[in-house]
């Protein structure tokens, strides 16, 4: 799809859009601090925040030690005493260490505080496969903290999202947990909006209309079953594809608008199948749209295996695939 | 076994109850638990479940008739002991309900389809065609009164898609179509049976006008402040709770203030009765109503101990509870024990309104629609301001005149006092 750059916008991937925001929140707002590892001189393995030391000097822009539990729970107090800080977990597959940070700390501070405190932390990080990034390069995180009242989780799969969720991120007085997926970062291109703009954290968005069936996904899984819809329009079938764009709080309304009308539901993530986020989708439309539904609810997700391996046969066995999600979507608009 | 269902009680302060809908018919069979009957009282509606499995024996009640609770209302065969009247039974249901369905009046009584559950009279084969069949199917075939049984499913193996349902509602509108007219969609020149609630409201109202002499004022308030206020906070609340930030909870919040400011605002007149003189009984609660029109009918849910709450808490409870009566989940304790009524009377333009007391309260105050005007303030400039109406609508057994303007006063003072910003 060939995208232009227009009088008020510029096309930019998904790993610029968070460079530029990051870029305007340093500039823009003095409180605001990065850090992680590798986030100062090497400016991020994904070179997002290539030159920020030089510019912000590095009392803003901090190197830590290789310690994911230190990072959030510095950036745990730097945000309950009046700074921004954006914490980087480099790899998602990393985030483990500082698990009771975020759960047992960043996500109850307002809570246990009575109000007192709040926890304006967001902690970006890249996730998902399909990279040939194996056992630590390629995890889903999401269903781990998603149970967790306090924690916000975002997962944007467009330019134009990254920048305004990211914004909203940052401005929201709580923690977000802001879900970078890595095969889009250059993969996917788009116009992103000049200037300082939000978009509201819990809101989907449908990127395709459609009458038939409704498939809601996130991450790189949201353009494949963007391109599997595509492809089913050539053969007559009407796919409408939810973007859910925040994880929690998750867009009911959204959703449950999108069922009543097509009457059939297919969730498709790259996270595995149990008790996933598509576990959580399926038992709220069945609570409260069971008499909308014409077709058992469907789910295509992660196989339940402990990780994706090296070898690219067990990879491609793990993640899904257009023609798949295709198959899916033909059969239950068949059902 | 036969057991004998009662009417039952619910909650707490109701002593009778409507049999809104027979589920079931005599011979069809119930699962334990499952709901064969819908009751309604005070505009709450509910199923109710059956305590046994078994098939119905006899209904006692007609269709729209109230009863004490604890009167017998239907009697039913537990399975096992029901063996024989069950298998006595297809042939003569199956006929009488063919019979019915054609005149069946005003109740949709999905005699035919049955949507709710295998029925006893049902062959084997009309069993397998409703087991595929979805739960959009059962409730589109109920909704227009459609037998699944008699529609080609285009689905795989044959199953009856709901867009088949619907293809068959087109086809065949005639059978769709019934002579009974509806609130919801009045046939000019028939005669519109008075839900449960509709009864209520109509009871409620010409009791209150009777026994109320009602009088009336109007104030206009000056909400340019609030107003922004509102704008500021509208966003961040309604991201944080999923509700919109409307003006009612800050008017909420002024009105509460202004009823401590003059108590007999939030009381009510309680007539002699017996060797009782009349009285006044000042209320110690502050329960706000707030008037919610539906398109069928008027609910009134309550905010308990509005007066306990910020502006935030007002607005998160009346979020609550205008989610819960468009879906028309409100419980009996929703709407019970409210002492003052609040109607957001402006969304549609209104500019002043009369409203009639709810019951057994002394007023009722109303928010018009929010307009710029050009107003001539103090000092003699002009200035474009957001103006707002607040009508009131007050029982003069209660207060005067002189205790409504105050109060009245009041409530614009302290709402012309609020924002422009601050914690809601």
């Amino acid at each position: 799809m060939a995208v232009v750059s227009s009088a008020n916008s510029t096309v930019m991937n998904n790993v610029e859009a968070v460079r530029a925001t990051l870029y305007e929140a340093m500039k823009n707002d003095e409180r605001t601090v990065i850090l992680g590892e590798d986030v100062g001189a090497r400016g991020n393995v994904f070179l997002i925040t290539k030159d920020f030391i030089g510019e912000f000097g590095e009392r803003r822009v901090i190197d830590t030690p290789i310690a994911e539990a230190s990072i959030v729970g510095i950036a745990v107090g730097m945000a309950m005493e009046g700074l921004r800080p954006i914490a980087e977990i480099q790899f998602a597959d990393f985030i483990y260490p500082s698990f009771n940070q975020i759960v047992g700390e960043a996500a109850k501070i307002r809570y246990r505080s009575n109000g007192e405190y709040t926890c304006p932390l967001v902690i970006r990080t890249p996730y998902g496969g399909g990279v040939r990034g194996a056992l630590s390069h390629s995890v889903s995180i999401e269903a781990l903290f998603y149970h967790v009242p306090g924690l916000k989780i975002v997962a944007p799969s467009f330019p134009d999202d990254v920048k305004g969720l990211l914004n909203a991120a940052i401005d929201d007085p709580d923690p977000v947990l802001f879900l970078e997926h890595k095969k889009t970062y250059r993969l996917i291109k788009g116009e992103v909006p000049d200037g300082h703009y939000t978009i509201p954290l819990g809101k989907a968005n449908v990127r395709k209309a459609g009458t038939q069936l409704t498939v809601v996904s996130y991450g790189l899984y949201l353009h494949w079953a963007l391109e599997a819809a595509q492809r089913l329009q050539e053969e007559n079938v009407s796919v409408e594809v939810v973007d859910l764009r925040s994880i929690r709080p998750m867009d009911k309304t959204a959703i449950l608008t999108s069922v009543e009308k097509t009457r059939k539901l297919l969730i498709v993530h790259e996270d595995n199948k149990f008790g996933g986020i598509g576990a959580e989708i399926s038992a709220m439309v069945a609570e409260e749209a069971l008499f909308s539904l014409d077709a058992p609810i469907r789910r295509l997700c992660g196989p339940d295996v402990p990780s994706m391996g090296y070898a690219l046969p067990l990879e491609e066995e793990f993640m899904s695939s257009p023609a798949e999600m295709a198959d899916a979507m033909r059969a239950m608009v068949k059902f | 076994m036969a057991t004998t269902i009662t009417m039952p009680q619910l909650g707490e302060t109701v002593t009778e109850g409507t049999v809104a809908q027979w589920l079931k018919s005599v011979g069809d069979s119930v699962d334990k638990y499952e709901d064969f009957v819908e009751v309604s009282t005070d505009k709450v509606n509910a199923g109710v479940p059956s305590p046994v499995t078994g098939t119905i024996r006899e209904l006692l009640v007609k269709e729209g008739e109230t009863v004490a609770t604890g009167t017998p209302i239907a009697v039913i065969d537990e399975a096992g002991a029901a063996k024989t009247a069950l298998t006595a039974a297809p042939a003569a249901t199956a006929a009488s309900a063919a019979a019915a369905a054609p005149v069946a009046a005003a109740p949709p009584a999905p005699a035919v389809s049955s949507p709710n559950g295998a029925p006893a009279a049902a062959g084997v084969e009309s069993e397998s065609a409703l087991r595929g069949a979805s739960p959009a199917v059962r409730r589109l075939a109920r909704e227009h009164r459609i037998d699944i049984r008699a529609i080609k499913g285009s689905g795989s193996n044959g199953r009856v898609t709901a867009d088949d349902v619907l293809a068959a509602v087109t086809a065949a509108p005639s059978a769709a179509v019934t002579r009974t007219s509806t609130y919801a969609q009045p046939i000019p020149g028939s005669t519109v049976t008075l839900t449960q609630a509709r009864r209520i409201i109509a009871e409620r109202m010409v009791e209150s006008k009777r026994t109320a002499p009602h009088a009336w004022s109007m104030v206009e308030i000056d909400v340019t402040d609030v107003w922004s206020w509102r704008v500021r906070e509208k966003d961040r609340f309604e991201r944080e709770s999923g509700y919109k930030l409307t003006l009612l909870p800050f008017f909420i919040r002024a009105v509460v203030e202004s009823l401590a400011a003059f108590p007999l605002m939030n009381a009510r007149f309680v007539p002699a009765s017996g060797s009782g003189q009349p009285s006044i009984y000042v209320n110690g609660e502050v329960n706000i109503g707030i008037a919610i029109g539906l398109a069928t009918n008027l609910v009134v849910p309550v905010i308990r101990r509005a007066d306990k709450l910020s502006i935030k808490g007002i607005a998160l409870a009346a979020g609550e509870l205008i989610e819960k009566a468009r879906k028309g989940k409100l419980g009996v304790d929703d709407l019970a024990g409210g002492t003052f009524t609040v109607n957001n009377n402006g969304a549609n333009g209104s500019w002043a309104s009369a409203p009639i007391i709810n019951g057994g309260q002394a007023g009722i105050v109303t928010m018009e629609a929010v307009v710029k005007k050009v107003v001539v303030r103090d000092d003699d400039s002009l200035a474009i301001r957001r103006m707002m109406n607040s009508c009131l609508s007050l029982d003069h057994r209660v207060v005067d005149g002189y205790v409504a303007s105050g109060f009245l006063a009041d409530l614009k003072q302290r709402l012309e006092r609020m924002g422009p910003q601050g914690d809601l």
